[in-house]
Formats: C-alpha cells, sequence, structure tokens
C-alpha cells in the first residue's frame, strides 16, 4: 500500500487541514506545550470541519471508553494487533476528545488501523464520524461529576448510539450492569466477563431500577427480566479463558486485577481481527508501563512507583496493587480542573486497610485527604513534596498513587523515564 | 446507653458524590464525645427502621431520585420517624425529595415527601462550585462552606425556613440556601457536607442527643484547617 494513500484520497482542504494542523502540533511540541496533538487537531478541525470522518474513511477502527482504564486498554489493545503486521494509529498521549482523535488519523495518514481512547461523553459523536468497526466498553462509574454527565444518562447514550451503528461489533465488560445495558442495544455483542470491583455505582436495575441481584460477578433484576447476559471471554484470577473453553495464564508484566480486566478485553478485540490469542498474550506481557503509569524512578536511592487513578473505582483497583507493608504509601490529591474540582469523591474510598502502614499526604488537597484518613483513622504525615517523602518514608521502596495533576505533578519533578 | 442511631437512608439509589462522608462524621464526632453509635445502612429493596435517630439522604440522579421518593412514599417508615421526633438530614437529590414537589427526568413534576414546605424545579443553568453561605441566626451555627453541583431551584414556603443566605454560589437561586422545619434539614451542599461544617453536624446530633460537651480541640483541628483554607481559596474571611 502506499505510504500515503489515506491522505493522498482525501479532499484538497481536508489535505491542507492535516498539514496546518501537523505543523501547530510540531510547533506546540517545540515549545515544550504537550505533544501537540489537541492543538493541531483543533486547527485542522477548524479548517474542515468533518476531518476527522475523512480521514477514518477506508480505515478500521476500534474506539476504546470507559471510566478507568482507557489509556492502557487502548496500549494493550494496540500490541494486542501487532501480529497483523500493519501500521495502527492511536492517541497514545490520552488526547482522547474529537481533536486528539482527528490528530491520531493525521499523523498516521497510511496507517490502515486505528485503536482509539476516546472520551466517555464523545461516544455517540465519535460512533457517528468514524464508523467504527469495535467499540470497547469497559466500566462506567462515577468520576469528576461537576463536568462529567451523569452515568445513568450516558448509558443511555451509549446505548441510542451503538443500536444506531448496524456494522459496529461492542466488546462489552459483562459483569458491569450499566455497561452491559448500554452494549445490549447493539446488533454484534462479544461479552466479556471482565469482573467489577466497584460497585456503589451499579445496585439497581439500569432497565428498570430495582435492586439487583448479586451473587458473586451474576447479577439478575428481580423486577423485570433484565440480567447479565452469557459471555464468551472470562478473567478468572490470572488466567483467561477463551470462548473455546480454554484457560491461559496471562502473566502481565503490569500489575493488578483491573489490568488483567484490560487484557482479557484486548484478547477478545484482537480475536475479532483473526489474532491468534497465544501471540496476543506475548505481546501483552511486553507492556510494562503506559503513559507514565507503573513506571519505577529511582530518586535519593529511593525506588519510587507511580500509580495514577482519578476516581473512587480507580483509586479501589489502585489500593490493591499497592505494595504490602511495610512499604510505605504517598497519597497525593489536587482538584484542578482535569482532576474535578469537587474532593467529594474521596469520602467514597475506604482507606482503612492503609492502617498499620506508613502513609505520606500530598498534593494541592492533602487536608481533605487528612481529614479523610482521620476519619477512617488511618495515622499519616502530610508532606509538601516528593523530596520529603522520600525523606519521611525512609525506606528503599515507595509506592505513589495520585490523581490526574498530582500525578503529573511529581511526574514532572522525577523525570519522564519513557 | 442506648446507641445512637444513623439511619442511611438508600445508599444503593441516593449516593452519588461522597455521601458516606456525613455518617462518617457524624458518628466520629459522636463517639469522640463517648456517645455509642450504630450505623444502619437500609437499602431501597428492604423497610425503614421506625427507630433512628438521626436519618440521612444522598444526592442521585434524575431516575433513581424519583424512584426512592415513590419507594418512601410507599414503605411509610421515615414519615413516621419524622412524625415521632427523629432528626432527618439531606443534601441535593435528597433535600428536593423532602419537598412538596421537584422537576424529574425530561423536566416532569414528581410529588415529593411533604416533610419540608419548598418547591423544586429545573433551572435554566448548571450551579457547580464553591458555596458559602451564611445561616439562619436561630440556627447558632458558624456560616456553611461546600460545593454545590445540581440544577434545581427551589422556593421556601411559610412553614418551612431557609439554612442560610448564599455569600457565594446559587444554593435555592433566590439568595437563600437549603431549608428546614423542626428536626429536617436539607441543604443543596452536596456530599460530604458535614466534613467542612462540623456545626452543622453537632446541630444535628444536639438535636438527637441533646447538648453535647464540646470536642478537644485537637479533635477539631483539621477540620477546621480545612474549612479556613477553602473559605480563604474563595476569597472569604475565616469565621
Amino acid at each position: 500500500m502506499d505510504a500515503n494513500n489515506h491522505r493522498s484520497r482525501l479532499p484538497i482542504r481536508a489535505r491542507l487541514a492535516t498539514t496546518v494542523g501537523g505543523a501547530a502540533a510540531t510547533v506546540s511540541r517545540l515549545a515544550g506545550k504537550g505533544d501537540g496533538s489537541v492543538i493541531g487537531g483543533i486547527i485542522g478541525l477548524r479548517l474542515e470541519p468533518d476531518l476527522l470522518s475523512l480521514l477514518a474513511r477506508g480505515r478500521q477502527i476500534v474506539l476504546v471508553t470507559g471510566t478507568n482504564g482507557k489509556t492502557t486498554t487502548t496500549r494493550l489493545i494496540t500490541a494486542a494487533l501487532t501480529p497483523l503486521g500493519r501500521q495502527i494509529a492511536s492517541n497514545i498521549y490520552g488526547a482522547n476528545m474529537e481533536a486528539g482523535l482527528t490528530s491520531a488519523l493525521s499523523r498516521a495518514p497510511a496507517a490502515p488501523l486505528a485503536v482509539l481512547e476516546t472520551d466517555e461523553k464523545y461516544i455517540p459523536a465519535m460512533v457517528k464520524a468514524t464508523s467504527p468497526r469495535v467499540v470497547v466498553l469497559l466500566n462506567l462509574s462515577r468520576d469528576q461529576m461537576d463536568r462529567a454527565a451523569e452515568i445513568w444518562l450516558l448509558a443511555r447514550r451509549w446505548r441510542d448510539a451503538l443500536a444506531d451503528a448496524p456494522g459496529c461489533r461492542v466488546v462489552a465488560n459483562a459483569d458491569d450492569p450499566l455497561v452491559a445495558w448500554a452494549a445490549s442495544g447493539a446488533r454484534q455483542v462479544t461479552w466479556v466477563a471482565a469482573g467489577q470491583r466497584w460497585r456503589d455505582d451499579s445496585w439497581c436495575c439500569p432497565h428498570c431500577g430495582a435492586h439487583l441481584e448479586r451473587e458473586g460477578d451474576d447479577w439478575a433484576c428481580r423486577e423485570c427480566s433484565y440480567r447479565r447476559p452469557p459471555v464468551s471471554w472470562v478473567l478468572t484470577g490470572d488466567h483467561v479463558i477463551d470462548p473455546s473453553g480454554r484457560a491461559r495464564p496471562l502473566e502481565l508484566a503490569l500489575p493488578g486485577r483491573a489490568n488483567r480486566a484490560n487484557a482479557v478485553v484486548a484478547l477478545a478485540v484482537a480475536d475479532a481481527f483473526g489474532v491468534n490469542t497465544v501471540q496476543a498474550l506475548r505481546e501483552l506481557r511486553g507492556v510494562t508501563s503506559v503513559a507514565g503509569r507503573y513506571t519505577q524512578v529511582n530518586r535519593h536511592g529511593c525506588e519510587i512507583r507511580l500509580l495514577l487513578a482519578k476516581n473512587p473505582a480507580g483509586w479501589l483497583e489502585a489500593l490493591d496493587v499497592l505494595a504490602p507493608p511495610p512499604v510505605p504509601v504517598l497519597l497525593a490529591v489536587n482538584a484542578q480542573g482535569p482532576d474535578g474540582r469537587d474532593t467529594s469523591w474521596l469520602w467514597d474510598v475506604d482507606y482503612r486497610r492503609l492502617r498499620g502502614r506508613i502513609v505520606l499526604v500530598g498534593g494541592e488537597r492533602k487536608l481533605d485527604l487528612a481529614v479523610r484518613l482521620e476519619a477512617d483513622e488511618v495515622p499519616f504525615r502530610m508532606v509538601q513534596n516528593i523530596d520529603e517523602a522520600v525523606h519521611l518514608a525512609a525506606s528503599p521502596n515507595l509506592d505513589v498513587l495520585a490523581n490526574y495533576t498530582a500525578f503529573q505533578q511529581y511526574r514532572a519533578v522525577l523525570g519522564r523515564t519513557e | 446507653m442506648r446507641p445512637l442511631r444513623l439511619v442511611w437512608i438508600y445508599p444503593d439509589l441516593l449516593s452519588t458524590y461522597g455521601d458516606r462522608g456525613n455518617v462518617l462524621v457524624l458518628e466520629r464526632r459522636a463517639r469522640l464525645r463517648g456517645l455509642p453509635v450504630e450505623v444502619v445502612e437500609v437499602n431501597s429493596d428492604q423497610a425503614v427502621p421506625l427507630d433512628g435517630h438521626i436519618y440521612l439522604m444522598g444526592g442521585g440522579e434524575d431516575l433513581p431520585q424519583t424512584l426512592a421518593t415513590r419507594r418512601l412514599q410507599a414503605d411509610g417508615g421515615l414519615h413516621e420517624a419524622v412524625g415521632r421526633g427523629a432528626v432527618l438530614f439531606a443534601v441535593c437529590a435528597g433535600y428536593q425529595m423532602l419537598g412538596l414537589e421537584f422537576g424529574g427526568a425530561d423536566d416532569q413534576a414528581v410529588a415529593g415527601l411533604g416533610l419540608l414546605d419548598i418547591r423544586s424545579g429545573r433551572g435554566a443553568h448548571r450551579a457547580v462550585g464553591e458555596i458559602v453561605a451564611e445561616v439562619d441566626p436561630a440556627l447558632n451555627v458558624p456560616r456553611l462552606t461546600g460545593f454545590e453541583n445540581h440544577q434545581g431551584v427551589t422556593r421556601v414556603g411559610p412553614r418551612s425556613r431557609p439554612v442560610a443566605r448564599t455569600a457565594l454560589g446559587i444554593g435555592n437561586g433566590d439568595g437563600t440556601e437549603g431549608a428546614y422545619a423542626g428536626r429536617v434539614l436539607g441543604t443543596y451542599l452536596h456530599g460530604p457536607a458535614l466534613v467542612r461544617n462540623p456545626g452543622l453536624a453537632d446541630l444535628l446530633l444536639s438535636w438527637a442527643a441533646g447538648p453535647l460537651p464540646p470536642l478537644p480541640p485537637q479533635a477539631e483541628e483539621l477540620a477546621q484547617r480545612l474549612r479556613d483554607e477553602r473559605l480563604a481559596a474563595v476569597s472569604v474571611q475565616p469565621s
């Protein structure tokens, strides 16, 4: 295939738009303002509002959405599709709205495949614009509610959009009742039992509102007939069971139950593209860190591991990933725009399991977190910065769990290692 | 001594914004004063117990709010407990539910529980952000600081009184914030509203348990610092 095939097929205005947008992205990168994907996309779209549709035409696209795990799963799916031996476009830096998707496609004009992380709110518009071959629905839970849509409303919008996209296969987590309800509007669904650790947003039936019967990962409504759909891919412990019933160990480099769930979803997507599961799994095992998450950094002789989680469900999973005591833990919370300006969510997380280890508290909203830990009777010390944390930890290891901008601030201090 | 019973109404339907915080704050402040506490979580498929001392209701989306209202009407337990003098504290969607009517999905008026003389509807804009409000002097509580996130507009009728007057933020939409009547109190400060307002938490506790001894200052220090920090961040002088 000609390297410029997709681009040369674009109308002249769209071609100009990708060129100007690309130039703006380069300027933005050189000026040190991030990776430039958002500004490049915005300028391109201003010149050609249909740019995303034009760029998507003729490609096989996977959209990945959900409250948590979008970036990691996008990375894992991209890895799992590499055995196809074809170029894959992806928004690896997490710019997941229209401009970010546009930029990812315009940077890889020849890529016949694209795996695109997509913000939850934008799924209806992006499904319409890109006519995806696969849409991945991971999970849905409360997140940054000062600006995000309410989740029952969001599930309804997903459902309507997917019911309207007959050519699209949905790969969805059957263990999350809201996700299952959203996906069940689609014509073709691959159901994955990816588990659900956080349940406080799904005690009630998304269809009729009655209290759900829940046993293990199974769920069913007592009042209407709505229930968990039969699954074809299953995560159980560290194993994946494929649709033929065969179990294989996952043995990922990435830590935690949530990432094992993301990996099983990636295997289901790879299978939909005809990739052999053994080959796909080999690629997944090679992924060691994703956009700085799970990275180890040495600071003054202390091995620091960085974990990112942005909302109660994410923190719940991340607390499971922490190294066991006595490894000290630094928790850090900000409440800037990208974090959500409201810290109420801190009260949805149960911190009691942190009792009995050294806990340090940082970030711009450390007082909010301090009052929260006090209520859970978890002893802690407040710190002004990462070096004070390293000093007080007085340990060869330190696990850091931070929300979005707090994570980025620490990453900037520690230096990007990726 | 009979424990103080805190009853959290429908955490399965009405819990979206850290509503557990109010339960935890009341529990901690009671225990620090030597009062034994029992917390009861009542899901929407269970009967509301009649022997609670303080009932708590949280926030919720439109559909769960309407469902929860219907279930509480049919159950009748909350009305009976309040009739016997129990304390009821509700935030956000829970606050609206206490009134005579509120705006449900598609802005249809939904009949409320009728425990406060308020009527709520949907406003033109969503009110999202920090809120500060000066409390009715009759309640003897320092100014409120919290976060609001709602599209409701509420009018307080003659049989209830506003809890406060807004200094920052939207509240009820007419310069007032929240409403109370007897021992029933509701507010648009959402989620863990009592965390930054220990004075309000103590008001509810004293309604249920009588006059309270003050807490040792160190037990209050962090909450007070957080309160001062948030008030300073929105340029309102700490009180």
